[in-house]
C-alpha cells in the first residue's frame, strides 16, 4: 500500500504544477487519463484487443503495486474493464478498453492537438 | 498566455508518449486503419497534383513520388513495359488491380474486411482499365483516396487501429 500512497503523491504535485500554470485549458484536461502509467494502458489497449497485466507491465516498465493502482482508477471511471481469470493454476488478469474509454483518449488527443495549435498561431 | 512554450512542448511530449507506447504495443490488425486513412489522404493530395501536371512524365512523376510503393515493386515492372509501350493509359487499372490483388491474398491473414477492400480495388482497377482514358486519374484518387479513408476508418472503428 505504500507504493499507492507515492502514486497519489506524484499525482498531488503534478495537480499542483498546473493548477500554477493556472488557466482554463488546463482545467478542462483529463486528470485521469492525463497521468503516464494510465495514458500509457489506454494508449496500449486502443491498438490491442486486449492486454494481460504482464504484458503491460513489460510494456510500461512499471511495478506490479503501480500498475494495479493506476488500472483500478481506470477500471472504476469505466475506461477500461478487467476480467480475472485462471490459466492452470496461475491468476490472470485481461484489460480491454471500452467505448468510453476510446473516446476519452480522443479527446485527450484533440485536447493536445489544440494547445499545440494555439501555441502556434500565437 | 504567460508561457506558451513549456505548455507546447508538454503536449508535444505527451503525443510523442501515446505515439511510442501504441508503435510498441503493437497493431492487432496487420493493416492499421488510422495508417490507412493518412495514407488514403495522402493520395488524395497526390491525385490533386496529379491532375495539375501538364505532361504524362510529370504525371507518372507525381504518383511515383508520392507512392505506396510496397505492394507496387510488381506493378513497377509492369510501369515500364506499358510506359514503353506508349500505354500509359493503362497504368491506373494496372495498380489498381495490383494494390487490390495484394489485399486479396495478404489479408487473407488478416481481419475479414481487407480482403473486402482488395476486392473493391480490383473493381476500381478494371473500371479504369476498360473505361475511357481521362478517367484514370480520378479512379486513382477514388481508389487509393478514396476506399483507403473509407476502409480505413472502418477498420480503426471496428478493429481498435
Amino acid at each position: 500500500m505504500a507504493k499507492q500512497g507515492a502514486a497519489r503523491k506524484a499525482e498531488a504535485i503534478e495537480h499542483g504544477l498546473k493548477s500554477e500554470r493556472g488557466g482554463s485549458r488546463a482545467a478542462e484536461l483529463d486528470r485521469l487519463i492525463h497521468e503516464r502509467v494510465r495514458l500509457g494502458i489506454v494508449s496500449a489497449l486502443a491498438v490491442n484487443d486486449s492486454l494481460s497485466f504482464n504484458q503491460l507491465k513489460a510494456l510500461l516498465k512499471t511495478t506490479d503495486g503501480n500498475l494495479s493502482v493506476h488500472a483500478r482508477r481506470l477500471e472504476e471511471a469505466q475506461y477500461i474493464t478487467c476480467a480475472k481469470s485462471f490459466e492452470g493454476r496461475i491468476p490472470k488478469t485481461e484489460y480491454r478498453l471500452t467505448a468510453g474509454g476510446r473516446r476519452a483518449l480522443e479527446r485527450y488527443l484533440d485536447h493536445m492537438e489544440a494547445l499545440i495549435h494555439a501555441t502556434r498561431q500565437g | 498566455m504567460a508561457a506558451p512554450r513549456p505548455l507546447h512542448d508538454r503536449a508535444l511530449d505527451n503525443l510523442r508518449f501515446i505515439r511510442q507506447t501504441m508503435e510498441r504495443a503493437g497493431s492487432f490488425t496487420a493493416v492499421p486503419g488510422w495508417g490507412q486513412v493518412a495514407v488514403g489522404a495522402t493520395a488524395l493530395a497526390a491525385a490533386f497534383l496529379a491532375a495539375r501536371q501538364r505532361t504524362s512524365e510529370l504525371w507518372l512523376a507525381t504518383w511515383l513520388g508520392l507512392s505506396f510503393l510496397p505492394p507496387m515493386v510488381v506493378g513497377g515492372l509492369l510501369t515500364v513495359v506499358l510506359y514503353r509501350a506508349g500505354l500509359a493509359h493503362a497504368l491506373p487499372g494496372t495498380w489498381l488491380l495490383l494494390y487490390g490483388t495484394g489485399f486479396v491474398t495478404g489479408g487473407a491473414f488478416s481481419v475479414r474486411i481487407v480482403p473486402v477492400m482488395g476486392i473493391c480495388f480490383m473493381f476500381v482497377g478494371a473500371a479504369a482499365l476498360f473505361g475511357p482514358a481521362a478517367w484514370g486519374n480520378w479512379l486513382m484518387a477514388a481508389g487509393f483516396g478514396g476506399l483507403h479513408i473509407v476502409f480505413g476508418m472502418i477498420i480503426a472503428r471496428r478493429y481498435g487501429g
